[in-house]
């Protein structure tokens, strides 16, 4: 039974949509269902061997249409760099990056000193500072922006300082770290902190505000203690919310950890790109630029994978 | 009918609004008996559903007294059990666990874990919903949806349960069913139910007493009409019985002649 209606979804419905649309034809738009079923009785399902062939081959067909325009649209890039770059000039050509990224990459974690280390370390370094910085904002941001969304008076009191403070750059907060910590390290830490702790707040606390009514009916009608209410409504209600804020927060931190290493140099993607700059390795500049492009993607789509994984709304 | 399970005394309800006072409800006055079925209808915006929601306990009447089993309604409580017109399922959890939510509620002070899933999956039983229990609510039908509403709120053994046109937003077949699957379970637990519904076939249909509201603002309690017809009903039995007939007529005749609405 089920191999026949698979047969008929892979093999039967191109043929038949055409017998509808001549049936249709000859009937002046009417009755051009009935002509179908003949149709599809009269051909035989094909054999295992074949409907698998046909599943690969489609399988591959939009595999091939999913990569092949965004393979063209690299392509046309390095084209274009490397006409740009042809005759020379300060930008290095496409060849040139590649030779020096594959030496590069031959040895991301080598350790010759403090100021020279390899790419691969200076790339966790940043993300390990990344890692701090968010985390400690998540974990004063979410809570706060609970409270924010539960309470409209305490809201009332602290938004005015928020919309206030969140179009600073976060730049602008790093001297403040400096002065306070008396080190460079942590204060690149406490700029990514600032940076990603508002975009938390506010979509938590968005999050809250908007829970549907109805859910908290429920909630009132269960009569529900404060615990449940939170585990089981208002957590998974705000949870989607809170998840595009750890997003914006992530983005805007892989942003704001480059320019803050620049400014605090030590061992890191951002100081690592300052340093090549001094030491005029153009191409290693490019690389960092991908590095970090790549970086930066591959956060935002394991947090997008883990976002997708805990939205209900769409199902 | 036997003991007074609700007690609504000269009930009124305003709201203050930018444009001032509205007076919603006004002298509404009930008595809600126990294993009676009681259905309120009336015009749109007329003030059924405000007055579900204070029975409910989800709203405080401004003036007049409101009592259940004899002590005033403060506030929800699990003896009187609602069933929303949307169903209001909590989507992250599964049929079961929506169930087992409110019956955790009300029995995990005095029983264990096994007792409680065995209520569960009782609840889901009685609407006829015990193979969809690990189900979402987004898997399931917009009719199922509301079976598990129903026996979310049955779950409960509440004294009580309220129906906010449970079956509105369902068509015209699934509802038909529900209805005649709501009467076999309020037969079979001797429930006692206020269904807020616009339909008046599934007014007398459904209840022994159909309660009709005046127009709204100050709406009030306008006729109430008692529904002899033995049960269990057959609504195939009942399309040619003549006090079923006599009962559609007189609340079409309150509808549509004394409470005639304007079109909004």
């Amino acid at each position: 039974m089920t191999v026949v209606a698979m047969a008929d979804r892979s093999k039967g419905v191109a043929p038949a949509a055409g017998t509808a649309r001549e049936g249709g034809a000859a009937a002046g738009g009417r009755a051009d269902i009935t002509p179908i079923t003949p149709a599809l009785a009269a051909r035989p399902g094909p054999g295992l061997g074949e409907r698998m062939r046909e599943r690969l081959a489609e399988g591959l067909r939009v595999l091939a249409a999913m990569l092949l325009p965004p393979a063209a649209g690299l392509a046309l890039l390095i084209g274009l760099w490397h006409l740009g770059t042809a005759d020379g000039g300060g930008i290095p050509s496409p060849a040139r990056t590649w030779d020096a990224a594959l030496a590069l990459f031959a040895d991301p974690f080598y350790r010759e000193g403090p100021n020279d280390q390899g790419i691969g370390w200076n790339v966790l370094a940043s993300l390990e500072r990344v890692g701090i910085g968010f985390g400690i904002a998540a974990l004063v941001g979410i809570p706060a922006g609970f409270l924010l969304g539960r309470f409209a008076l305490l809201a009332q009191m602290l938004n005015p300082i928020i919309s206030l403070l969140r179009p600073v750059s976060p730049l602008a907060w790093l001297p403040i770290g400096l002065l306070v910590f008396q080190r460079a390290d942590p204060a690149a830490t406490w700029t990514i902190f600032i940076c990603s702790i508002w975009p938390m707040i506010l979509n938590t606390a968005q999050g809250v505000t908007r829970v549907p009514q109805d859910y908290l009916n429920v909630a009132r009608v269960l009569n529900l203690s404060e615990w449940k209410v939170f585990t089981r409504i208002l957590f998974p209600a705000v949870l989607p919310y809170m998840l595009t804020g750890i997003r914006l927060s992530i983005g805007t931190a892989w942003l704001v950890i480059v320019a803050a290493e620049m400014l605090t140099g030590g061992v890191g993607i951002g100081f690592w790109v300052w340093d090549e700059w001094n030491n005029l390795k153009v191409e290693h500049i490019i690389i960092a630029i991908f590095v970090i492009g790549i970086v930066g993607l591959i956060l935002e789509q394991m947090l997008m994978l883990v976002a997708r994984r805990f939205s209900y709304e769409n199902r | 009918m036997t003991k007074k399970i609700v007690q609504i005394e000269n009930v009124g309800q305003c709201f203050d609004t930018k444009k001032g006072r509205f007076v919603a409800l006004r002298d509404v006055s009930l008595d809600i008996h126990e294993g009676e079925s009681i259905a309120l209808i009336g015009h749109s915006g007329c003030g059924k559903s405000t007055l579900l929601n204070l029975i409910a306990g989800l709203t405080r009447p401004s003036s007049g007294v409101m009592l259940c089993g004899g002590r005033e309604i403060a506030g929800p409580g699990p003896e009187r059990a609602v069933v929303f017109q949307n169903h209001s399922l909590l989507p992250w959890l599964t049929c079961f666990d929506n169930v087992y939510l409110a019956v955790e509620r009300v029995f995990a002070a005095k029983e264990g874990k096994a007792s409680l899933k065995r209520r569960t999956h009782e609840a889901l039983e009685l609407v006829g919903l015990a193979h969809a229990e690990t189900k979402f609510p987004h898997e399931i039908s917009g009719g199922m949806k509301q079976r598990v509403g129903i026996a979310r709120a049955l779950s409960m053994q509440p004294r009580i349960l309220l129906m906010d046109e449970p079956f509105g937003a369902l068509d015209a077949l699934t509802r038909a069913n529900l209805q005649d699957e709501l009467m076999k379970i309020l037969a079979a637990t001797q429930a006692t139910m206020v269904m807020v519904t616009h339909d008046v076939d599934e007014a007398v249909l459904l209840s022994d007493r159909v309660v009709m509201l005046t127009n709204g603002p100050a709406a009030t309690i306008g006729e109430i009409l008692d529904v002899r017809i033995e049960r269990p009903r057959d609504r195939l039995a009942l399309a040619h019985d003549a006090h079923f007939g006599e009962c559609r007529a007189a609340i079409m005749e309150f509808l549509y002649h004394k409470q005639l609405k304007r079109a909004a």
